[in-house]
């Protein structure tokens, strides 16, 4: 069973790692909400980043406009005024199709250009759609047909694996 | 009167033509989304793809400066392509119907027309008549309404005073000849203002007044006390077929705003204008330019509202 504690330390291990790897220098740490805020802020916290928390809300670059329309729950982002060459921690729960993660960077690459991007997950699942690819996780997982994975919080921070209805 | 054409069967804004026939949570849903808009003004690129692709046509059959070019903006950072028309350099001049410019427009692949137009109902009929993938926004039709400019007031008074329930806010003008205050008063009356007290002399406001849901005051200074927005209206010369007014002077002194009179208000009243201000007819300018003056706020948030409203009129109408 998926345990969220566990996976928050193997998610800060892996991400202490890629800081040494990649040379990471003061990294701007960005959550996309909603779920991703939340783990961002437990590792804005755990790695005692002095600089406030990045916040996207992917709304307006989503690629299925056309089908579901305008988020009327999208909240504005909050980045900081300088993007332009710093190194990127961008963090969400669940890494699915790559289609949140396409339209974050598409976002972030508006505010300006950063010199490295890193993406950094609580949870990996099947489904890959796109070719984008997280550089850390807590945990890797295949689910069965009709099964998704979900995060509740903030408090507490609980992971669900729902299997939905056949018939709905 | 409910305007189902505005909506589609779901529900959600189709066109966007009055703001009769739209409920509080959809006018709150166009202010929300507006309000993430104002965000991007951080972007270094001041740009989201939502509708990318999309072909938008600006139709003014009368003139405006603001209200187009916060539409055209408002378009451009939504990535479509937009292309602005006005009545004196199109065909119309040559004796084309505005049936037929639509037709062929409609010939173009565009997917919304932003109208503005002298007469009363000229969107409703584009609406009605358009093919039915097409959008209409009402851009000014007449003295019937101007619904994005009332919800850009309603944006602006927002931002400023959070909420709505215990506001009082004078409309102050020539109401007779004004679209923006007949879509500002039904605005504010759906988003439950306390009191909205219109303050005009009585040649200048419709028989039918107070029908409208308002208080009426001939007298500036009175109608002023304990109010905590004030709306300027421009004193529309153009649109006065007879003499209602003794002379410009003469209105000045009885219901322009002068810093004087703003006192009477609320000390922290903020004070609005649609624009394009008279100056020294219905307002002073150090009132225009005072810090109570929120007038160059109301312009920049034109954009954001006008992206929020051109954004949902134009979802799950894509190419099917």
């Amino acid at each position: 069973m998926l345990e969220i504690h566990d996976l928050l330390n193997r998610l800060e291990a892996e991400l202490k790692r890629i800081i040494i790897e990649r040379q990471l220098t003061d990294p701007l740490m960005i959550g996309i909400r909603t779920g991703g805020v939340w783990i961002a802020e437990e590792m804005h916290h755990r790695f005692n980043i002095s600089e406030p928390l990045g916040l996207l809300d992917i709304s307006f670059y989503r690629d299925d406009f056309s089908q579901i329309g305008v988020n009327p729950n999208v909240k504005p982002s909050q980045l900081p005024p300088q993007i332009e060459g710093r190194d990127i921690i961008l963090i969400d729960d669940v890494f699915y199709t790559g289609r949140t993660i396409r339209a974050a960077l598409n976002e972030i690459f508006d505010y300006g250009r950063p010199n490295q991007v890193v993406l950094a997950v609580l949870i990996e699942r099947d489904g890959r759609q796109i070719p984008l690819c997280p550089d850390c996780v807590g945990a890797s997982i295949t689910l069965n047909a009709g099964q998704r994975i979900k995060l509740t919080g903030p408090e507490p921070l609980a992971i669900h694996l729902q299997t939905l209805d056949a018939a709905a | 009167m409910t305007d189902n054409l505005q909506l589609n069967s779901e529900g959600k804004l189709k066109h966007f033509l009055t703001i009769e026939g739209l409920n509080k949570s959809l006018l709150t849903e166009i202010l929300d989304i507006a309000e993430s808009f104002i965000g991007m003004n951080d972007q270094q690129i001041k740009k989201v793809p939502l509708l990318r692709g999309k072909t938008i046509v600006n139709l003014f059959f009368e003139n405006s400066t603001r209200t187009r070019t916060t539409f055209e903006l408002a378009a451009k950072r939504l990535s479509a392509d937009v292309l602005s028309m006005s009545i004196s350099t199109s065909s119309t001049s040559k004796g084309e119907s505005l049936l037929d410019t639509i037709r062929n427009l409609e010939a173009m692949f565009v997917d919304m027309f932003v109208v503005r137009h002298g007469i009363s109902g000229a969107a409703h009929f584009i609406a009605q008549q358009t093919a039915p993938h097409i959008s209409v926004i009402n851009a000014g039709d007449g003295q019937h309404a101007h619904p994005t400019q009332a919800m850009l007031d309603m944006f602006t008074i927002r931002q400023i005073k959070k909420n709505f329930s215990n506001l009082r806010v004078a409309i102050i003008g020539d109401i007779l000849h004004s679209r923006v205050a007949r879509s500002q008063i039904q605005a504010l009356n759906t988003l439950g203002a306390a009191e909205i007290r219109v303050i005009a002399p009585k040649t200048l406001l419709p028989s039918h007044v107070e029908s409208l849901g308002v208080n009426v005051s001939h007298n500036l200074t009175a109608g002023l006390k304990d109010i905590d927005v004030i709306i300027m209206l421009r004193l529309q010369k153009e649109r006065m077929s007879s003499a209602l007014l003794p002379s410009e002077s003469e209105y000045f002194k009885c219901f322009g705003l002068t810093e004087d009179k703003l006192k009477i208000a609320k000390p922290d009243a903020i004070v609005m204008h649609p624009g394009p201000i008279n100056r020294g007819v219905e307002i002073d300018s150090k009132v225009a330019d005072g810090p109570q003056s929120v007038i160059l706020k109301q312009v920049s948030n034109g954009i954001a509202i006008r992206m929020a409203i051109m954004a949902m009129a134009m979802q799950k109408q894509g190419v099917m």
